[in-house]
């Protein structure tokens, strides 16, 4: 009896070790039958050939809101490919594209991603929506911000008070655009013992801001999606420098052998269609009563930008 | 304390609607983590019982790296990992990063130290006239190497909990080479670090309450086996 509890334990073992063994070969098996399937799909952009998967480098907010969840299986639907949604901030995601470690790219901080276009590396590169950041923070207000119309006002205000202002600290976009804003104040917030990084992404910094009581700028969209669990309130809004853009682009398949290039091209397709743009629309409205963001695929960016 | 019943009760909800995809994610958090300790077990006796039964210059230094390996930090693992199997590194032609291959690379690493050490410690351990007995019986290699691994079974099955237990646990390797892609390579842990971030603390709760409850029944399979065997 206890032999065969051994014998039963070690079978167990040796199955999970054949299992991967099967599992790395089952992989390939996978994406050869599955290669029909996208080909009977009436898409243009169905996979006929190449690589299945398309690993989409983006931002954290476009997961923290919710969006990906819902946008992943149409697009992994219509077109027969495997999308990799890899969430990190603005600045990662543009890494990875330099790198060729991505296909695509879902990001939020034009004057960073112009110079991989000028370079050859993005392609394609598509207005996709907007909405807004805005700075959050504890009802009580110690800095007396709220209803202020400029950023860099709040900021220089925030400063002189010496209250708490968590900065994401991780290259993000929003991190990006909260240094552009200190900079506008022509302030150095950096060393403050008031000013703390917490280097993660906009849910989690947002948590964190939420626990010290303290104030963050936030994109529109995570703010709304996470507003149940937080006591955090919108002070300042409608400054023309919270605008917050968001692109689709590919990452050239010239530059470096193992891009997915039609996978890529289908993706950037995908995110600028009118099914998909319908859907930008509608996301959130049941929930927040107003959508997380505005999709603007086919207008021209400096239209929409708010003077 | 009202946010831990909330998770307690919709841990319960979750378990029992089947939603949130929670089973599968589980079984593939046992998958990943079971095979990475069994590939493990089989490095970890054949490099343990290396360097437990032979005398050689630099025995010393094996045994020290060996347990330095033990306290690898998932995330230095999963930084190097990732870089050796991204696109851009050098076995990126592969294409296993953002993988469940990936995954129990890293956590073989992780895991394969701790199953080494207790291996190579519980070998040491056994009577040191044992080996010379069974060669005077006549025994090959191959029986000795089975029979002195039959005499440490025990000691063998607390090596496999604690790596099972070291590969479950950690999240910095399986963020990193598994990109935490839902119904891919989204595991226990990277799930609780995703709801957290999202805000979202009662399925967090509910998903740590269910990895915690799947630790437990694992090693309470493998400690009753292990007391059954003793009390014989």
């Amino acid at each position: 009896m206890r032999r065969w509890i051994w014998t039963g334990l070690l079978g167990v073992l040796a199955a999970l070790a054949m299992l991967v063994a099967v599992g790395c070969g089952g992989g390939e098996e996978e994406t050869a039958t599955q290669t029909p399937q996208g080909e009977a799909t009436p898409t243009p952009t169905a996979v006929v050939h190449g690589p299945k998967d398309v690993i989409l480098a983006t931002t954290t907010s476009t997961q923290d809101s919710g969006l990906l969840d819902v946008l992943e299986p149409l697009f992994e639907d219509q077109t027969g490919y495997n999308l990799k949604i890899i969430a990190v901030g603005t600045g990662a995601a543009l890494a990875m594209g330099e790198r060729g470690d991505a296909d695509a790219l879902l990001v939020h901080a034009p004057s960073s991603e112009l110079p991989l276009v000028e370079s050859g590396v993005a392609i394609n590169r598509q207005l996709v929506m907007h909405n807004d950041f805005i700075i959050v923070g504890s009802e009580d207000d110690p800095a007396d911000i709220e209803g202020m119309t400029s950023a860099a006002d709040a900021f220089t205000t925030i400063y002189e008070s010496g209250a708490t202002f968590i900065s994401r600290g991780d290259d993000s976009g929003t991190n990006k655009k909260e240094i552009e804003i200190w900079q506008d104040a022509g302030l150095d917030p950096a060393g403050q013992s008031w000013y703390e990084q917490s280097g993660q992404g906009m849910g989690a910094t947002l948590q964190i801001a939420n626990q010290k009581d303290a104030y963050t700028l936030t994109d529109r969209g995570t703010y709304l999606a996470q507003s149940e669990n937080l006591d955090l309130v919108v002070l300042v809004e409608g400054d023309p420098v919270l605008f917050n853009v968001y692109h689709v682009m590919q990452v050239n398949p010239d530059k470096f052998d193992m891009v997915n290039g039609p996978g890529g091209a289908a993706f950037v397709d995908f995110m600028v269609s009118d099914a998909t743009q319908d859907i930008i629309r509608e996301f959130g409205v049941d929930k927040f009563g107003q959508p997380l963001f505005i999709p603007d695929a086919g207008k021209d960016e400096a239209e929409i930008t708010p003077q | 304390m009202d946010l831990i019943w909330d998770g307690i009760r919709e841990a319960f909800r979750i378990m029992a609607s089947g939603d949130y995809s929670v089973w599968e994610i589980a079984v593939r958090s046992i998958f990943v983590s079971g095979s990475a300790t069994a590939i493990s077990l089989l490095l970890g006796i054949m490099v343990g019982s290396l360097i437990a039964f032979n005398q050689f210059p630099g025995r010393n230094l094996a045994f020290s790296l060996v347990n330095t390996g033990m306290g690898l930090p998932p995330v230095v693992v999963g930084l190097i990992i990732a870089i050796i199997l991204w696109r851009s590194g050098p076995l990126g032609d592969l294409r296993l990063i953002y993988t469940p291959t990936a995954m129990v690379i890293a956590q073989t690493v992780i895991a394969a130290p701790i199953v080494t050490g207790f291996t190579a410690a519980a070998l040491r351990n056994l009577h040191p006239k044992l080996r010379s007995q069974l060669y005077g019986l006549g025994a090959s290699r191959l029986q000795m190497l089975w029979l002195v691994l039959w005499e440490a079974k025990l000691p063998l099955l607390a090596a496999v909990m604690a790596g099972f237990g070291g590969a479950i646990s950690e999240i910095g390797a399986s963020q990193m080479v598994g990109g935490n892609l839902a119904g891919d390579t989204r595991v226990m842990t990277t799930a609780v670090m995703l709801e957290v971030s999202r805000g979202e603390f009662a399925p967090a709760i509910a998903l740590s309450l269910i990895l915690l409850a799947l630790i437990f029944i694992v090693n309470l399979i493998l400690t009753t086996v292990q007391q059954q065997e003793r009390r014989s």
